[in-house]
């Protein structure tokens, strides 16, 4: 029995010192839910550029066609 | 809008990798930390560099056949945006750099050393165009230029790099690459989506600069060209 309860407790102690040997990684920042607030201004700020890229490629199509109205 | 579904597409494969990028699960390794998820934000920076450069160098050999101005004007746009996705790459590199490598410029490394000698050669090829200022002369010495620039970045950017010794980038100089075992499986489902995304969006862009240029090439000389 003691020597069970022993061991148990040498194989805890072994993975509590695995845990601490791991690279640290955002665990803390990331157990709160957080960084989905990043994750929404990053989206916003690229989804911002991407519309507009969209505006401009419009506006270029509307000079194109002005120019081809021109020609004809 | 030409191609709407294609950009759109872009757009939204970098959203994802965005939102996956962030908060999907990586390896933990030391050094890197938390860092390796700049894998999928500054590598694609120089696949989209690259893809622009392969491109303005297609373009270059079609103008050289047969002289249309709309093969040089796609050509130059791409170099253009070949450049501006480059510059935010080393910006990119040299503050993942700074906090793993301990220095922001690592001067021994091979790979630097290689984007260093292509900034440079197509910084010439840059001022060559401004400073040219007949249109087809222009056109056929920076074609002609052209050639021998993106033959040198392809063997300073992928070849020098990976004859070397010793690299701090992976997959160079005897160093593996995040193929290797760096890049698990969920990685991959998160940077090839990246490295698509910012290919077509640097596509995106040079279409633009290109089509911006045709105007211009109206404007000036009265004729249009297809």
């Amino acid at each position: 029995m003691k020597q069970s309860l022993r061991f148990l407790l040498l194989l805890f102690a072994g993975s509590l010192h695995a845990q601490s040997a791991q690279p640290a990684m955002a665990d803390a920042m990331r157990s709160d839910g957080k960084i989905y607030v990043v994750v929404a201004v990053m989206l916003i700020i690229f989804l911002l550029l991407a519309c507009y890229l969209v505006i401009i490629d419009r506006k270029i199509t509307k000079i194109e066609k002005e120019i081809k109205a021109q020609i004809k | 809008m030409k191609y709407p579904a294609i950009k759109i597409t872009g757009a939204l494969l970098i959203l994802y990798s965005i939102y996956a990028g962030l908060t999907g699960p990586v390896p933990r390794l030391d050094i890197l930390n938390e860092t390796i998820r700049n894998l999928y934000f500054h590598v694609p920076l120089w696949f989209a560099m690259l893809f622009q450069m392969g491109v303005s160098w297609v373009f270059a050999l079609k103008y050289l056949n047969g002289y249309n101005p709309k093969f040089d004007i796609i050509s130059s746009s791409a170099a253009i945006t070949g450049g501006m996705f480059a510059l935010p790459g080393i910006l990119t590199g040299s503050v993942w750099a700074n906090f793993t490598w301990g220095k922001p410029w690592v001067a021994e490394d091979p790979k630097l050393q290689g984007v260093m000698a292509s900034a440079l050669v197509y910084s010439v090829y840059y001022l060559l165009r401004a400073l040219i200022p007949e249109r087809q002369t222009k056109a056929r010495i920076a074609a002609v230029y052209n050639i021998f620039a993106f033959v040198m970045t392809f063997v300073f950017i992928l070849i020098y790099p990976r004859m070397n010794q010793s690299s701090l980038h992976p997959g160079n100089g005897g160093n593996p690459a995040f193929g290797k075992y760096d890049l698990d499986s969920n990685m991959r489902l998160v940077f090839y989506p990246a490295v698509l995304g910012w290919i077509i969006i640097s596509a995106w862009l040079c279409d633009l600069i290109s089509r911006h240029k045709k105007i211009n090439y109206y404007l000036e000389n009265n004729e249009t060209i297809a």
